[in-house]
Parts: structure tokens; sequence; C-alpha cells
């Protein structure tokens, strides 16, 4: 494809780069604002900031002294963390049993993974929060468990695909060697399968640092927020929106995405579309 | 083999499938339950039949929200994937900078809904702002405001996939369409599309369950204003369970509705689309 050149390439690299430019607009918009104090954002939202409308870092400070940012930041990685280690870890595991052992067990495990991927949360929150209150699931390590749960059918799904392509000759030789499933799945099936695993920690990842709706239902609000949280509580908890510490601390709750995305791009770019394919 | 694995149904197993209950089976068949009760907490739940769902069809805003998401979702499907083909066809003819161009498109992708909502309330709002208007003015101010955002945002996921799609048509099909005089046009209709169905199937299908399900968006943007009028599905749904005392019940019933609307819909998509799909 790369030998295929357009005729007028450099007038479409012309337009892109404008429509580019545009494209980061807003973001760079909120990054101009963050500077600004705080009466001036909504009413002059396109200027720059100049002498008495510069107020310098004050806004990123009300809006982590708000929003308690740096805490949220810290339960937002924890969370993203364990969640995706737990999916990783258990669903490959039981992916590769339901792959191997063909029991009506198995199948109908394998047909409620499907299922899950089309219900819409809506759903279940209402319930989801109920019994997450009285399991006392209602903390960071509890909404591991829950992420783990919500997250099984897509995560199951997708390592049952792949691992129902490799061959079992490899893991029959393994065993006749000596070793026992769960030496076979981790020596042999877990390594063959490390492209799933990204793809799978990626669109996992994604999802949850994101996510806003299922924490909000099932952590105790008061003692631990994730960054979507904490973004939105600055709507919730006052009566008039602070413009600038909400301008401050949308600027922190994006910085770290795009640095981490700049490095891990490739990854990412390619798990999405591994996992649309088989999805 | 099978044999030999199968005594270790526990520990491979058995933690997804716990975490699997607790988080997806029992919320699910609990939720089903109680749309036919009447109830504040689950304990206190007494059955009443169909009456739920009979208050559903009498909330003028649950049916405005229905339409009005259906609407929103045609709409932002249309324009989603006719944008993000065009881009993908342009982007896989090897100009200079591609990879920077995909990189910029895809970003916002993983910023979550609530932070673009609140970037592009102050955007909106800024140019709105000229003319003496706000995003919460009319429910069609924030509907064209969701779209745009809702577009930007997804413009370019779909983008990367409609690229692998074109990337993946063997390079021989399009030279011997060549060779036999087709024009570029005809190429695209006769080669290209029907080489794409699959990618054209994921990106429907995602575009569509997207545009039904999107709440943090609409909460973070709008948040229904003016007087709910700007509600879509998924949000009318929340302000049933937690803005109106004793409805829990109706909000469930308005859930499984949802859900059954998803599930239709995305089957029937599945079922269209697919069939036009050619073999390689």
């Amino acid at each position: 494809m790369g030998t295929r050149k357009a005729k007028h390439g450099w007038i479409l690299t012309i337009i892109f780069t404008i429509i580019s430019l545009l494209y980061v607009y807003p973001i760079v918009l909120v990054f101009i604002n963050s500077f600004k104090k705080k009466a001036y954002i909504s009413k002059f939202p396109f200027k720059i900031p100049t002498d008495n409308m510069f107020v310098g870092l004050e806004n990123y400070i009300r809006g982590i002294e708000q929003t308690g940012l740096i805490e949220a930041f810290g339960w937002s990685v924890f969370i993203t963390v364990f969640s995706v280690a737990a999916i990783i870890l258990c669903c490959s595991m039981c992916a590769w049993y339901i792959s191997r052992v063909q029991t009506k067990v198995t199948k109908t495990i394998y047909v409620l993974c499907l299922f899950a991927m089309v219900v819409p949360f809506q759903m279940e929150m209402y319930t989801l929060s109920k019994i997450s209150n009285m399991l006392k699931l209602g903390n960071p390590w509890g909404i591991v468990v829950i992420y783990l749960g919500f997250g099984a059918g897509l995560s199951v799904f997708m390592f049952t695909g792949f691992m129902r392509s490799i061959p079992l000759e490899i893991e029959e030789a393994a065993m006749i060697d000596g070793c026992t499933p769960i030496q076979t799945f981790f020596r042999i099936v877990m390594p063959i399968s490390k492209p799933t695993c990204i793809t799978v920690v990626i669109l996992q990842a994604m999802w949850i640092w994101n996510d806003y709706l299922l924490p909000s239902l099932v952590l105790d609000q008061r003692k631990y927020k994730t960054i979507p949280m904490a973004v939105q509580y600055l709507k919730g908890g006052y009566g008039s929106v602070d413009m600038g510490a909400m301008m401050g601390t949308l600027v922190l709750a994006i910085v770290p995405i795009i640095i981490f995305y700049l490095f891990c791009q490739r990854y990412i770019i390619e798990g999405v579309v591994a996992g649309a394919v088989k999805g | 083999m099978q044999k030999a694995i199968k005594k270790y149904f526990p520990i491979f197993v058995l933690p997804t499938m716990i975490a699997f209950v607790i988080g997806f089976i029992a919320p699910f068949l609990l939720g089903i339950y109680l749309s036919f009760c009447k109830f504040t907490t689950v304990t206190d739940a007494e059955f009443i039949g169909l009456e739920n769902y009979l208050k559903t069809l009498d909330d003028p805003e649950f049916i405005h929200s229905l339409w009005y998401t259906a609407l929103f979702t045609i709409t932002t499907v249309i324009i989603i994937n006719v944008l993000a083909f065009a881009v993908a066809l342009l982007l896989t003819k090897g100009i200079r900078g591609t990879n920077i161009f995909r990189t910029v498109f895809f970003m916002p992708n993983l910023i979550g809904g609530i932070v673009l909502g609140y970037v592009w309330q102050l955007l909106l709002n800024g140019i709105l702002a000229n003319f003496d208007r706000t995003l919460t003015y009319s429910e069609w101010f924030g509907f064209w405001g969701l779209v745009i955002l809702v577009c930007w945002q997804q413009v370019g996921y779909m983008m990367i996939i409609y690229i692998s799609g074109i990337q993946n048509i063997p390079g021989e099909l399009i030279e011997a369409a060549k060779i036999d005089g087709a024009s570029p046009s005809q190429i695209l209709r006769n080669v290209t599309i029907p080489m794409v169905m699959p990618s054209i199937t994921i990106c429907t299908f995602l575009t569509l369950t997207n545009g039904f399900k999107l709440f943090d968006q609409n909460l973070a943007l709008t948040n229904g204003a003016p007087s709910r009028m700007s509600e879509l599905l998924a949000m009318n749904i929340y302000t049933t369970f937690y803005g109106r005392a004793g409805w829990e019940g109706v909000g469930q019933a308005k859930a499984v509705e949802f859900f059954i609307l998803v599930s239709v819909i995305a089957l029937i998509q599945n079922r269209l689309t697919r069939s036009k799909e050619v073999q390689q």
C-alpha cells in the first residue's frame, strides 16, 4: 500500500494538518483557560490570559484541593491496575478451561459470557449497587471483584477465541513430559497468548480508567473517588461551578492519559483493531 | 488431557465464576424480578405484576427520551461511519504525516466521557455566547452539541478499524480492477466497500450500541437541561432511579425494556450487515 503514492499528496497533508490542529483545539482551549481568573473563563473563553486575567497555577491548586485529585488519581491507578490484573489472570484461566473441557457447564459459561456483552449497564446498576452494599464491596478491593465479574464477558470470549486456535499437541507434549495443568497453563499457554493479553489489557484499562457510573454507585464517595468522580464532584458539590478549578482539574485529568498514549500508542491502536476484529 | 484438566475446575474457573455471579448474573436476575415489584429497597419488594411496565408507557419524559435517543443514534451512526470511512480512505494513500494524523484523531477515545463533556461545554458555550445562547437553550442545542462531541470522539476509533480493513484488501484485487479499466469510483463501489464489509459490520454495531448506551457525555454536557428535555435513554433511567422516590420499580422496568431494545437492535443489525459480507 505504501508504494501507491497519491498524486496530490501534499494538498491532503496540508488539509489534514489543519484538521488535526482543529481537532486538538478543544483541549488546548481548556489548557489556556486553566491559567485565567475564574470570573473571566465563561465570559472570554477565547482570549489569551494576559496581565490581569492571568492567575498562574492558582486554578490547579484550587482544583486539587476541592476534589482531592491526587488521592483520586491514586485510587484510579489502584482500581485500574488490580482490576485489569485480576481480569487477565482469572479470565485467561477460565477461558483455557472452557476451551479444553467440553461439558454442558463450560458451554453454558461461554454462552453466558456472550450474553453479558450485550446487556447494558442500566439493567444492572440499581441491583448491583444494592448487592455490593450488602456484600460490603463498596471499597477499592471490592470493586475489583465487580470489575472482574463485569469484564469477564468480553475477556473470556476473546481469550477463548484465541485459545481454541492453539494446537493441542503442544500442551499434550508438555503434559506427557510431566507438567500439571497449572504448569502447562503458565509455562506454555500464557506465553503464547501474549498478544491477546495485550488486547484485553488495553480494552479493559480504557474502560475502567474512564468509567464513571459504576464506581460512583458502588464506592463509598466520602472515602474513595476516582478521577471521573472527582471531576463530576466539582459540578455536584457546589451550587455554581468554580470554572477555574474545573479547568485546572480537567487539564490534570487529561495530561497523564496523553503522556501514556504517546508512549504506548502502537500497542493501543493494535489492541483496538484486534479487539474489534474478534468482538 | 481433558480428564487431567477437568478436576482443576475450582482453580481455573471458580474465581471468575464467583465474580461473574456477583457482578453480573445476580444483579441481572434480581433486576428482572424487581421490575415486577414495588420497592424502595431490595428487602421490601412486593410483587405487583405489570404495573411498572404500564407506568413506563405513561411517562411522557420516557417516551420523549426514547425517540430523542433513536434520532441521536441514527444521526451519529451515519456521520461517524461516513467520516471515519472517508478519512480512512484518504489516510491509506500513503501521504506524508499519516501516522501523526492517525494518532491525533484517535486521541479523544482515551479521555473519559465526563472530562470530554466539560471540555466541549466550555468551547460550545463560548461560541454560543456570541449569539446570546447556551447549550441548554433548547433540547436541539444540546442534541447537536452532543452529536458534535460524540463524532469528534468516535471518528478516530472507527477510522482505525476501517484503516485495518482497507489495508487487508489484497493489492492484486485492486490492480486487477485497474487493468480491467475500472474508474476510482467503480473500484470504491465494487471492490473496496464489499471487501471492508466486515469492518462496516463492526463499526455500525459499535456506534449503534455506543449511541444507545451514551450516558457520561450527556451528564456532563447538558445534564438533561432544559427541564430534562435533552435526556437520552440511559440518563432517563438513571434519573428515574435516583431522582424520583418511589419510582425505583418503574426505573427497573425501563431498564428491562432498554435491555430488550438494545439486544433486538444488535441482533437485527448483525443479520443485516453480515448478509452483505463476501467470502474472501
